[in-house]
């Protein structure tokens, strides 16, 4: 009984977690535009969505940027932690801070505030704003999850290393960047996923033509959404899902290796 | 596997940077900001080809977010496709080129109903893109009497079978109707009145709702539901037991309309859009793929019969004769959503 009721929960936590998904899923293969009817299966919003070169575009922005400004995110954002965590306290304390306001800020005064710091200094918007924009997002998530694993580092095995003769970077490379390799791959994936999901900041930095995926979504709000989104959405889950197994079946592999 | 690793950025990074940085001739492209899936994107690639003109495309979800991004003025949008009250303000702002109707001999084919309107007075900013109502859609088999007043859904025979709209504008906006007063009002004594009304009527109504209302009236779940000429032609299509009305006290007629923005560098280059977009063949093409009502006279007599004739997308002067367009609130707004919140708050 017990162990029935246990595993009751288990999957009632897992159905309303993925319930939703599983709907868009099925509605992607529904004749008819409506939620409301199932017509018959159907794979038109899949065709359609291949010859949407709007929505395509959209697609393509939406990883391109994510890939990019995660990746710049976690380079910038980890330099900035290592020197945050060698830094006094007081100094610490205030760079913390700054750090902190911008995660707290509301999206909306981050997007509007950045689109005015653009249009100040006449860089248009589109691309690369939106790049840029992204990228200073992502940063302070990186660095918050990058520094808990500088806290935890025995501090005495890098300045073992530089008393053997190693070179700060070579030490760095050799020694530090190792051990707190999951906290920089933890940043990256956070910031990856910021940015994906991101519309509000993205909306008022982008310009000339440049949409994101969010951007193409909210804007059928009063059209209502247009099944090809459930299409592009169904892709983008089993990408996602396959990315993960291959992700999880690399690192058992390793594991085994390493024993 | 570290290799390969770095190899696949690397790879990703040139593919942006090749991908990414295609520029363009700012002297011939346009930029055209709309609402999302608003036209047949057929119709832009036909116009690349036909004036050798490049169309960067980019779209909206409201009126509000449209104004933001083109008062910041980081791009220069050249084509824009607003609602009424948002055209009266932005000309009130002198966002607006004048149209130069030279360039727009198309113009001749919008039905004279729909110049002069109020937000545009004399012709000179705008030309009409869609047009729709606002009114009741109902259920025939779950309401047998005539419906032809917003009152029926004050009527507790239905309580918990009623759908209204999560928009401050449009719900205050039927309710002073009812009440026979102008959906502009800025009396504050009428504004009280109808929120009390709304507030009478709140136990009766199952939700507010956006967009949803579509799934919920097809699938039969409510009775009454206020609702957009558009979507009624969509849902009485998938559901036949539907019909819309619009209430013989008046409603809400709302018009979205082709506006150059000042921030447009190519203005002779929108208005050849714009005539484009009013060309009888590409205004026919659009209007059956986008479902709403065109102002469009030779669109009007290509698209079939059971379209045309259907009163809720092309209903007669008669019935709109109550029906009042939008008008910018400006410093009143307010009023109107502090009523809106004191009606959902309560």
């Amino acid at each position: 009984m017990k162990t029935f009721l246990k595993r009751g929960y288990t999957f009632l936590i897992f159905f309303f977690l993925y319930a939703p998904i599983l709907v868009l899923i099925i509605y992607s293969f529904n004749d008819s535009k409506s939620r409301a009817h199932w017509t018959g299966f159907t794979l038109k919003w899949y065709k359609a969505l291949f010859n949407d070169q709007y929505i395509l575009n959209a697609l393509y922005n939406t990883i391109s940027i994510a890939v990019f400004s995660a990746l710049i995110a976690t380079v910038i954002g980890t330099m900035a932690a290592i020197g945050i965590h060698a830094m006094k306290k007081f100094p610490k304390l205030i760079v913390m801070n700054i750090t902190y306001l911008p995660v707290l800020n509301p999206d909306i005064v981050t997007g509007i505030s950045m689109m005015l710091l653009f249009i100040f200094i006449k860089l248009p918007l589109g691309y690369l704003s939106l790049l840029l924009a992204h990228i200073t997002f992502n940063i302070p998530y990186v660095i918050l999850s990058v520094l808990p694993k500088l806290k935890q580092l025995n501090k005495y095995t890098l300045e073992a290393a530089l008393d053997l003769g190693a070179t700060p970077f070579y030490a760095y490379r050799k020694v530090v960047l190792p051990q707190i390799k999951s906290g920089i791959f933890t940043g990256f994936l956070l910031a990856f996923t910021l940015s994906i999901d991101d519309f509000v900041i993205s909306f008022f930095n982008t310009g000339s033509g440049v949409s994101n995926v969010a951007i193409t979504i909210y804007s059928m709000a009063r059209r209502g959404i247009n099944p090809e989104i459930n299409a592009l959405l169904t892709i983008m889950f089993i990408g996602v899902l396959i990315l993960l197994l291959i992700i999880n079946k690399r690192m058992t592999e390793t594991d085994l290796f390493n024993k | 596997m570290k290799k390969s690793l770095s190899l696949g950025v690397v790879l990703l990074l040139v593919a942006g940077i090749l991908l990414g940085g295609c520029g363009s001739d700012p002297k011939n492209t346009i930029t055209v900001y709309n609402w999302g899936d608003y036209i047949d994107k057929s119709i832009l690639n036909s116009f690349e080809k036909e004036y050798g003109i490049k169309v960067i495309y980019e779209e909206f979800a409201t009126n509000e977010d449209m104004y933001i991004k083109i008062k910041a003025g980081g791009s220069s949008y050249d084509v824009a496709i607003p609602s009424d009250y948002m055209i009266k303000r932005m000309i009130n702002e002198d966002m607006l080129h004048k149209i130069d109707f030279t360039n727009v001999p198309n113009y001749k084919y919008i039905d004279e109903r729909f110049k002069n309107l109020g937000f545009d007075p004399n012709n000179e900013y705008s030309v009409p893109y869609m047009w729709g109502t606002v009114g009741i859609l109902y259920n025939k088999t779950m309401v047998d009497e005539p419906v032809d007043s917003w009152k029926i859904l004050w009527d507790e025979k239905y309580a918990g079978q009623i759908l209204m709209l999560d928009s401050q504008r449009d719900s205050i906006g039927i309710t002073l109707k009812m009440l026979g007063y102008s959906l502009n009002t800025k009396n504050i004594n009428e504004l009280e009145e109808a929120k009390i009304k709304l507030m009478e009527q709140k136990p009766l109504v199952l939700a507010y709702v956006g967009d949803e209302v579509k799934d919920k009236m097809i699938g039969g779940e409510a009775a009454l539901a206020v609702v957009w000429s558009g979507d009624a032609v969509f849902m009485k299509r998938e559901n036949p037991d539907l019909e819309y009305v619009i209430p013989k006290e008046g409603s809400n007629i709302w018009y979205d309309s082709i506006v150059i923005p000042k921030t447009s560098k190519n203005k002779e280059a929108a208005e050849k859009f714009i005539n484009y977009l009013c060309d009888p063949e590409i205004a026919y093409i659009n209007a059956d793929y986008i479902g709403y009502s065109t102002p469009h006279t030779e669109a009007v007599k290509r698209l079939p019969e059971e379209i045309t004739g259907d009163k809720t997308l092309y209903p007669g002067p008669d019935d709109l004769a109550n029906s009042e367009v939008f008008e910018d609130l400006a410093d009143f707004l307010p009023e109107y959503a502090r009523i809106w919140t004191e009606v959902l708050a309560k």
